[in-house]
């Protein structure tokens, strides 16, 4: 696709036909997590949609964000998003090195200059910016330089939004978020670690067709970031009818009853896993029976044990809650009693006490 | 907590089994309503409904189920563009499931459509221009 085309001009000289065209935009409705009816509003969108420039940044990260992208299903759909953005530097994508991929990157920045989308994936050190540097450039100097004529912040996966890994205690190399050293341009965060393929895809095609979309209060769009696992959870139901797995190999696991015992996270967690699901739509974590680890949120790696029921603290009285309480009724009960006595102590470790939790109490 | 681990026999002789337990997560038959509710609002006002099957939480086995209550009924077309896309008109005259498939066959995405006709079967005015241009072109060369 030329840079001054629309995508509507080139899927027609692709060859591809109008019903090829509403299946697509079908398909990224859905994918945008958006309702059908938004489908013709899409497809105008989409044909009028001109090719951004997108740079890339990678810091403190481990690549799985890339991973994520692209490990997802090579689809038709998924690479025509793929056309329609000019992906002008990409470190580890990139066919050019060295200097020839440094230049790249100024050329386009220079070139799209107020246009350009700025995609980042990992946390920027700035205790000492030579944990993490890129052609000897350090990865605080590369953000500001490449955020200052961007016209549109992403901020992808937990480290990028929120710090994420690199920042867990005692943070090492004083990592922090993009959103903690640029407060003059819009941020999008797409937390996850990694975050899911199609949200990625879904985001840049929210951007190309109806631009920012709409922010929940950490920056995340609400379209993928606006209900919590728990909420779209297929175990809810065993959830409301008290019936928990106690360990990972009881009846209740086999069961494939409600993980919130184990530790699930998944009422703290607001992510698409539980409806968008992964590796293809095959599964999510709880459909493979492990808890939710929260990894969306903000310091979920120092939020307290994975395994650890949410809002419960250390130490005996998790064990008796999950011994002495016998039927669901009863299990409720204790949590919700466990949680008035120790929901100050849960705050302070980041467990937050939900709506659920306190409909729990009016209950007991 | 660590004590859970202690408890815990080992992974070869856990009882596996797929599919096994009441995984209902309660969805189907309000599902179900919905469409009914659409297929009167069909008649008496002649509105469409369109509903993304991805968008609703289904356990395992869930989605096969609910296709299974809908049924087959008399119609069932094959759209091949971006990949294949199968149209089939369910057991209830009016109620349509829409598939899209990509080239490798995965499912991107998956609709009840209530409606006379889905939208994506009717002939598109953008592709009866470029054949009507097609055709005219075939005369010149001919003749």
């Amino acid at each position: 696709m030329k840079k001054d085309q629309t995508l509507g001009e080139a899927l027609r000289l692709k060859g591809i036909s109008r019903r090829g065209f509403l299946k697509f935009c079908a398909a990224t409705a859905s994918m945008m997590a958006l309702p059908p009816a938004m489908v013709p509003a899409i497809a105008e969108a989409l044909e009028k949609a001109r090719k951004p420039s997108v740079i890339w940044l990678s810091f403190q990260e481990c690549t799985g964000c890339t991973e994520s992208l692209t490990r997802s299903s090579t689809s038709t759909v998924e690479e025509l998003i793929f056309d329609t953005i000019s992906l002008d530097y990409h470190h580890t994508l990139q066919a050019a090195s060295g200097t020839g991929a440094e230049d790249a990157r100024e050329a386009s920045m220079k070139e799209n200059r107020g246009k350009y989308v700025l995609i980042v994936d990992g946390s920027i050190p700035i205790s000492n910016p030579g944990y993490s540097t890129i052609a000897g450039i350090s990865n605080e100097d590369m953000l500001m330089e490449a955020a200052e004529g961007a016209a549109a912040i992403v901020a992808i996966g937990s480290c990028a939004a929120f710090g994420g890994i690199p920042q867990a205690r005692p943070n090492p190399t004083g990592a922090v978020s993009v959103s903690d050293l640029i407060k003059d341009k819009p941020i999008v965060n797409v937390p996850g670690c990694p975050p899911i393929p199609v949200v990625i895809t879904g985001v840049l095609t929210h951007f190309l067709t109806f631009g920012l979309p709409e922010l929940d209060h950490l920056g995340r769009p609400l379209a993928f970031y606006g209900n919590s696992i728990h909420d779209r959870c297929y175990r809810r139901p065993f959830y409301d009818k008290g019936l928990f797995a106690e360990t990972f190999d009881d009846e209740g696991a086999r069961k494939g009853w409600c993980l919130y015992k184990l530790g699930c996270k998944g009422p703290t967690t607001y992510n698409a896993c539980a409806t968008t699901k992964w590796n293809d739509g095959t599964s999510f974590p709880i459909e493979a029976g492990h808890p939710c680890l929260g990894c969306s949120e903000p310091d979920f790696w120092d939020a307290g044990s994975f395994y650890q029921a949410l809002s419960t603290p250390t130490g005996d009285i998790t064990r008796n809650t999950l011994y002495a309480a016998g039927a669901g009724v009863a299990a409720g009960a204790a949590i919700a009693a466990v949680n008035r006595k120790h929901r100050s102590s849960a705050e302070k470790r980041h467990e937050k006490v939900t709506i659920d939790d306190l409909e729990k109490e009016s209950k007991s | 907590m660590s004590d859970l681990y202690v408890t815990m026999t080992r992974p070869d002789s856990i009882d596996i089994r797929v599919g096994a337990g009441p995984r209902d997560t309660g969805n189907v038959a309000p599902l179900l309503n919905e469409v009914r509710h659409a297929l009167v609002q069909l008649l008496d006002t002649g509105k469409e409904t369109i509903i993304d099957l991805r968008s609703i939480p289904l356990g395992p086995g869930e989605s096969e189920r609910l296709e299974e209550t809908l049924g087959e009924g008399e119609i069932e077309a094959v759209l091949h563009s971006l990949g294949r896309s199968t149209i089939r008109e369910t057991a209830y005259p009016g109620v349509w499931l829409v598939t899209h498939y990509n080239e490798e066959d995965e499912i991107m995405g998956k609709f009840v459509e209530v409606t006379h006709i889905p939208q994506i079967l009717k002939s598109q005015n953008e592709d009866i221009n470029e054949g009507l241009q097609r055709l005219g072109s075939t005369l010149e060369q001919t003749h």
